[in-house]
């Protein structure tokens, strides 16, 4: 059992309960109830505005809950002040105190506990993530990549019970982020600390953290592993907002021993019933487009049991290198997406008349008065605004 | 007139982008910058410089035996320095005392003051910045002559003090050193709390919630962060503050007494009444080369270079 004034981060979940958040009549918190195990490295998903952000900080210290508690291991540090708490912090702007050099700035902290060690541990956190030889540099004279993890450095060579990353590679560059999230999920392997990591782009969640809570409107809407979450979603906005998704109207028709048989605009199709999210007859279904598969018009049925929708019309294809990305007409006027790896066998070109089979276990159903164009990210290719 | 034509010259051949100029020409192009600087140049040398000069000159004339009043002569007495230092030596310790009081009390009042402004008036930030800067429109001696309301014998301040027995019967504040250091400290306030205020309006508060989140308390984020970024406004208040308190006589001739002389004074009165020019002088330059010293030390222990 830890004491409360244990300083070290060994068994110390991180515990939010019912904790809200309210600025004047706006609602940024809703009653957020979450249990982050210690040593895990949990990604805070979601879009701008939605409230990540601002339960970071209250993590933090940096505001205060309206309601709810916040505990770390047995200590309720609901309305402690930020510098008693076991947590440390990388902001999203690294906040490097700029009359410092790196070594005073990394050991700031130390020195604010009275540290004995301070000159080996700030060398030790420097040498982790190799900056060790700018020790005596200002920090503006440092790049962008170089003073992010000068943040993280500071905030490591702590120990804290709970580390948070407030959208931390927001501002690099494309390669330099992708290189810094394998580092950054390299080090917390290496120091074994609780990283909460804050982001609002899906990606980088997926690639660093153990579990992902997908945040929409001040609530968690699910909460998983990556793998769960982009392969079983239960709403219609994390099946959008993680990846991209195929949602279709169905009805249910019946059943038939484990699986669901599906009206789908006059086909029949089926599901596993256990990926059904919703009691409702009326559903939304839902496919990876990289589980469709294009098959030529009218191809025999080779006697497994898959899905097959038939009369679709290819209306564009993007050849990626990689993959083929096809839009594809159905029948009752929806577009879907179906990607296809290049295995060698060509592009479909558009005009062609399709058929879209998948294999049933692929097919998950969501409550079908939900919004099938929630979480949709538009504009893919412009990076968003990192805003709180 | 040719300057007039080289410059014009030189601005059609720019604008026309032809290959570089001859040598000849592109002396008169070089020439416009310095052409350019010539009035100021001519408002130093007119307004800074000779005084200067005549200044130092005058510092070493002496009387001729029967001369009249207020007639000196060049006879390069540097023995004047010593005569008037000595005799003056106590006045100018008194001066840069009362200075460096005033700095220091100004700098306490300024401080929290700019402090609440930039980070804590919201939008009342720029009604407190005018109420700083409103007592400019009233001038400097009658606001001092306002002081000497507030400080007599029969105000409300100095009632106050007796019933509490910091001031005895008998005793004044008006007419006293603490009066003076008052009226400085008073004077130069928005001199000081301005350059403060700029240079915390400049942190970043998200350094000082970094420095609350790597367990710095209130006052030590204050110590270790805000202060040192707010150093170029503190000594630049500072300087702004006792550079002319050290020289200021406005205060001591209003609000203190024969015992609170400071060196203004002296010089207001050996250049104006005694007519005493060559000792005046000595004082002034003096006090400009003491100033010059201290500042330079304060400048290169403070460590902030880049200021100047």
């Amino acid at each position: 059992m830890d004491s409360p004034a244990d300083e070290t981060s060994g068994g110390r979940d991180l515990r939010l309960d019912r904790v809200t958040k309210r600025f004047g009549e706006f609602l940024a918190v809703d009653a957020l109830s979450l249990t982050i195990p210690s040593g895990s490295f949990f990604a805070l998903l979601g879009p701008s505005g939605c409230g990540k952000t601002t339960t970071l900080r209250m993590v933090a210290g940096l505001e205060e809950p309206t309601e709810g508690s916040i505990h770390i291991g047995e200590e309720d540090v609901t309305f402690a002040k930020p510098y008693k708490r076991p947590v440390n912090t990388v902001f999203q702007s690294y906040a490097l105190f700029p009359h410092l050099d790196i070594f005073e700035n990394v050991a700031f902290g130390l020195r604010r506990r009275g540290s004995k060690e301070v000159k080996a541990l700030v060398e030790g956190a420097l040498e982790l993530v190799e900056l060790g030889q700018l020790a005596r540099r200002k920090p503006a004279q440092l790049s962008g990549g170089q003073q992010q993890r000068v943040a993280l450095a500071r905030a490591i060579v702590n120990e804290p019970a709970v580390l948070l990353l407030d959208e931390p590679l927001g501002a690099l560059d494309l390669k330099l982020r992708r290189q810094m999230q394998i580092e950054l999920k390299h080090i917390q392997t290496e120091v074994g600390l609780t990283f909460v990591h804050v982001t609002h782009d899906q990606e980088e969640a997926m690639t660093m953290a153990d579990t992902i809570a997908v945040m929409n409107g001040g609530r968690i809407e699910q909460q998983g592993s990556p793998g769960d979450l982009y392969e079983s979603p239960s709403t219609t906005f994390v099946a959008n907002f993680l990846g991209q998704s195929n949602l279709v109207r169905a009805a249910v028709a019946g059943t038939a021993g484990e699986d669901l048989l599906l009206d789908v605009h006059g086909q029949r199709l089926a599901m596993p019933a256990a990926r059904r999210r919703s009691g409702e007859v009326d559903l939304l279904i839902g496919v990876r487009p990289e589980k469709i598969r294009l098959a030529p018009a009218g191809e025999v049925q080779s006697g497994d049991a898959e899905n097959v929708v038939p009369g679709g019309v290819v209306t564009d294809a993007s050849f990626t290198g990689v993959s083929t990305q096809y839009l594809v007409r159905m029948p009752w006027g929806q577009e879907l997406m179906v990607f296809a790896q290049n295995t060698g066998g060509g592009v479909v070109a558009p005009g062609t008349t399709v058929d879209l089979r998948w294999d049933p276990v692929h097919t998950f159903g969501l409550d079908g008065s939900g919004d099938e164009r929630a979480g949709v990210q538009h504009d893919e290719g412009v990076e968003p605004v990192p805003v709180g | 007139m040719s300057v007039v034509q080289g410059i014009g010259l030189g601005e059609r051949r720019q604008s026309g982008g032809t290959p570089p100029p001859e040598p000849g020409r592109s002396g008169r192009r070089r020439a416009t910058p310095y052409l350019l600087l010539l009035p100021g140049i001519a408002w130093l040398v007119v307004f800074f410089a000779v005084p200067i000069v005549t200044l130092f000159s005058t510092s070493t004339q002496t009387r001729p035996d029967g001369a009249e009043i207020g007639v000196y002569r060049q006879t390069f007495r540097l023995a004047n320095y010593v005569d008037s230092l000595s005799e003056y030596a106590v006045v100018f310790g008194r001066s840069f005392l009362y200075a460096l009081i005033a700095t220091l009390a100004a700098l306490l009042i300024s401080y929290p003051l700019a402090y609440a402004i930039a980070f804590k008036a919201g939008r009342w930030r720029n009604v407190l910045l005018v109420l700083v800067v409103a007592p400019f429109f009233v001038s400097f001696l009658l606001r001092t002559v306002a002081w000497k309301q507030i400080l007599a014998d029969e105000a409300w301040v100095a009632d106050a003090l007796r019933f509490l027995h910091v001031l005895g019967p008998q005793d004044h504040i008006i007419n006293s050193a603490p009066a003076v250091v008052i009226g400085i400290t008073y004077n130069f306030l928005p001199f000081m709390i301005l350059p403060i205020y700029a240079s915390l309006e400049r942190v970043d508060p998200r350094l000082i919630e970094a420095a609350g989140d790597l367990y710095a308390n209130g006052l030590t984020a204050l110590r270790r962060v805000t202060v040192p970024l707010s150093m170029p406004g503190i000594v630049a208040g500072t300087l702004l503050t006792f550079i002319p308190a050290a020289g200021d006589y406005i205060n001591s001739a209003l609000l203190g007494n024969r015992d609170t002389t400071m060196v203004g004074n002296v010089i207001d009165a050996r250049f104006l009444r005694v007519v005493d020019y060559p000792t005046a002088a000595v004082l002034s330059v003096t006090l400009m080369v003491s100033i010059l010293v201290l500042v330079g030390i304060y400048i290169r222990r403070a460590g902030t270079e880049e200021l100047v």
